[in-house]
């Protein structure tokens, strides 16, 4: 089964429980233009209402300096540190590397990986960015497709202190040492893994060395 | 004196297990990787791999230099396949900062990144026979091996870490030595793959070691990740070379080997193939190899990509290579996130060696041709 990029987009969709805009679609072949009126709007939906403990913080700019205002940037390149303006978002593989950006609260990350797994997915990579001057976590799964060769982005935001997301080694065995990277390297706990014990590091190792407040 | 209890001991099978280590100094692991088998008899019952012994950080080192500055740890990841992984990484960063290549450049980087696959493809050759028992054909694909050296040591000064390109390029052209030099090996290898095939691939002692051992099927593939010929050899047509083109690979006619048995022998065929191909791709670009500059012009020495995160795949000889790049903007990335093949590759070693033999599960590993400080970064 090859879904297009276009079927993907709803099936994400129905599982944020989101509406997409009318004339919602790509371009055949997988290569959607970077045009800014394919995105979506969330509905109030209490099945996607995020849960009070990973409520996303405010998409204030970084206090680091990034002199880019927020006008001048696109759905194709937002600012490092932002969160999109909307969960769906179509991207430019030519100017990104991927077709489809999904941001997704904690608990959904569970559906996207069952949504992926069903059409065929396969697991990429798992990724954390430490957002501390905006006090988040931020845990970006990567999904391919070997056929369609369609890439698709899955991102969640938690609170840095208080990071968790659910696992999905279940669903992705492959995720298992992604999750325990990324645990160990900032500190992000995967609710549910079998194992979450260091992987590169040695084992009694208690510090986070990819968080930014990290002194070596 | 055998009693009749030992006789129903020994009939009714033991449930008893022992803990084996494999590494992190056996030479089958190549490098220091350790294995926890748990064994039943000469059978495992579960194999958990420790990896990390020669972790480096290669992640926390790209935050706290400048873009320019991480280049040289590019090649030091899977130190086998240099080529390929600095190209991800300038290719990432020119995708962020939106610069464009010559078209000589190019033509540069996949000669001598096709040129380091067979060299990687070699040393696993050699080594994954050697691995099987067989001592003769490391000798064979060193002395081989070394003709590519040679040829990318006069272009780049090194003969193992390779940082040729840049930002818009390569650091220099190549001359017409390097062109000749490059034609002559295309020439001289093909031959070789044939005695290669008189000498390894259609003996008996090799073919009864890896037809049938080691089952990875798609299904498995695609729950870890695994990519490269592990992929191939399970029956997937997927190439990044092909899936996300990216360079001037597009401009080349060459075919993705794919063997759909999965079996030990199915990888091996698979890489065996892939060298025939990178030789293929190698003749072509040296004929059409354009002139004209070999460096972008006006790229900053100070490189400020501009906020935001992008993705860069390459095909690397062990299989997809990712780099994921965040930049604030600044001279000093953010966040630099590398994702190598075999850290995927072993992750399923767990599954797929469940209930192996022990000499087949080395037969096993060797065939998915890992490079642990591709593992442990």
């Amino acid at each position: 089964m090859t879904p297009t990029l276009t079927e993907i987009a709803k099936a994400f969709s129905r599982v944020l429980g989101v509406t997409l805009e009318p004339g919602f679609s790509a371009e055949p072949g997988g290569g959607a233009s970077a045009n800014s009126g394919i995105t979506a709007t969330t509905t109030s939906s209490s099945s996607s209402a995020p849960s009070p403990a990973t409520t996303a913080p405010p998409a204030t700019q970084a206090s680091t300096g990034t002199a880019v205002p927020a006008g001048l940037t696109t759905p194709a390149a937002p600012t490092a540190g932002m969160i999109p303006s909307s969960p769906i978002v179509f991207t430019e593989h030519a100017s990104r590397g991927w077709h489809l950006d999904v941001t997704v609260t904690a608990p959904q990350v569970l559906d996207t990986a069952r949504l992926m797994d069903r059409l065929g997915f396969c697991l990429d990579m798992v990724t954390g960015v430490d957002w501390m001057a905006q006090q988040a976590m931020e845990v970006v799964y990567d999904y391919l497709h070997f056929d369609s060769s369609v890439r698709v982005v899955v991102r969640t935001r938690v609170p840095r202190e208080a990071a968790e997301v659910p696992t999905i080694s279940e669903i992705f065995p492959g995720a298992n040492w992604h999750e325990r990277e990324t645990h160990e390297f900032l500190g992000i706990r995967f609710a549910g893994h079998p194992n979450l014990t260091p992987l590169l590091l040695p084992e009694d190792a208690t510090f986070h060395p990819l968080r930014k407040d990290f002194v070596a | 004196m055998i009693l009749q209890k030992d006789i129903e001991r020994l009939s009714a099978g033991s449930n008893e297990t022992f803990v084996l280590n494999l590494g992190p100094q056996h030479p089958a692991t190549h490098g220091v990787l350790r294995v926890k088998l748990t064994m039943d008899g000469e059978f495992i019952t579960r194999a958990e791999p420790v990896p990390g012994y020669i972790h480096r950080m290669h992640e926390k080192m790209g935050e706290n230099r400048t873009w320019a500055q991480f280049l040289p740890n590019t090649s030091r990841i899977d130190y086998l396949s240099a080529m390929a992984y600095t190209h991800a990484y300038v290719a990432a960063v020119e995708r962020a900062a939106k610069i464009e290549v010559p078209a000589r450049a190019e033509y540069i980087r996949v000669i001598t990144s096709e040129l380091n696959r067979v060299s990687s493809h070699l040393v696993w050759f050699g080594a994954f026979l050697l691995d099987l028992g067989g001592f003769t054909p490391l000798l064979y694909a060193f002395d081989d091996r070394e003709k590519i050296l040679d040829l990318l040591e006069g272009l780049t000064g090194s003969r193992l870490t390779y940082c040729y390109y840049r930002f818009g390029g390569v650091c220099n052209d190549i001359d017409a030595g390097f062109v000749e030099g490059a034609r002559a090996f295309v020439t001289y290898m093909r031959p070789r793959l044939l005695m290669y095939r008189e000498l390894v691939t259609d003996n008996v002692i090799l073919r009864k070691r890896l037809i049938g051992i080691g089952f990875i099927d798609r299904d498995m593939c695609r729950r870890y990740g695994a990519s490269g010929a592990v992929l191939r050899g399970a029956g997937v047509n997927y190439d990044v070379r092909r899936a996300e083109p990216y360079s001037v690979y597009p401009q080349f006619n060459f075919d993705i080997p794919v063997f759909p048995e999965g079996d030990c022998m199915a990888r091996y065929l698979v890489r065996m193939e892939e060298i025939a191909q990178s030789l293929r791709i190698i003749e072509q670009a040296l004929d059409g190899l354009p002139e004209g500059p070999f460096l972008a012009k006006g790229v900053p020495r100070m490189m400020k990509p501009p906020a935001g995160d992008y993705c860069f795949a390459v095909e690397a000889a062990r299989g997809r290579f990712v780099v994921r790049v965040v930049s604030e903007g600044k001279d000093i990335p953010y966040r630099l996130r590398l994702r190598t093949p075999s850290f995927s590759n072993l992750s399923l070693f767990e599954e797929a060696s469940r209930g192996m033999m022990l000499p087949d599960a080395l037969a096993l590993m060797g065939s998915l041709d890992l490079v642990i400080p591709d593992i442990d970064r």
